[in-house]
């Protein structure tokens, strides 16, 4: 899973009615040491409760849907945990 | 499947219910030689792994869910395996990192 910040959110009203209901997050890759890493991605968020500033981890690919099946959510990237501590020791 | 090595642990009370009871750990992928390759990842553990440890790392989705018994869940990246050794031919390294 990719480690990242949630910098913000999107806003959409036209778009796919799976999509309805979902919250678009703006998160941006981050290394172990937080600085950031590569490009902001857009994820849905599968806590539900994922905010700005807040360091996540974000679940890619055909497994980003599952939080929301038997919904058919078209996702390729889910926040699936917000992250209270990293503990690391390089 | 990559080599990696266990450099954290990863504290999330608030989580997708399918990565409760598993821990997630933060892993550098390594090259053969043993440096860095590319940006470290959060895995979810079914083998009991530690910091410091050289582990196998599954970063495909079905592999990974299931290694740690969790089908159709939110999971792309696990460990499922530590790494005692790895042989290589003398010749299979550039030069300069031996």
């Amino acid at each position: 899973m990719l480690l990242g910040r949630v910098i913000g959110s999107v806003w959409s009203t036209v778009k796919n009615p799976a999509l309805e209901g979902q919250r678009l997050l703006i998160v941006e890759p981050v290394t172990p040491e937080l600085q950031p890493s590569g490009r902001p991605l857009i994820c849905t968020d599968a806590t539900r409760a994922a905010g700005a500033g807040e360091l996540v981890y974000c679940c890619r690919g055909r497994e980003a849907s599952f939080p929301f099946l038997p919904a058919e959510v078209p996702a390729d990237y889910s926040v699936v945990a917000i992250i209270d501590e990293l503990r690391v020791k390089r | 499947m990559l080599i990696a090595r266990v450099i954290g642990e990863v504290v999330a009370t608030h989580k997708h219910a399918s990565h409760e009871g598993r821990k997630a750990l933060l892993v550098q992928p390594l090259n053969l030689d043993g440096s860095n390759r590319g940006d470290a990842l959060v895995a979810l553990d079914s083998v009991d792994a530690g910091v410091g440890d050289r582990v196998l790392v599954s970063v495909e989705g079905f592999s990974a869910m299931t290694s740690v018994g969790r089908p159709m869940s939110p999971i792309d990246t696990a460990i499922i395996g530590i790494v005692d050794r790895v042989d290589l031919l003398p010749d299979a390294l550039p030069a300069e990192s031996h």
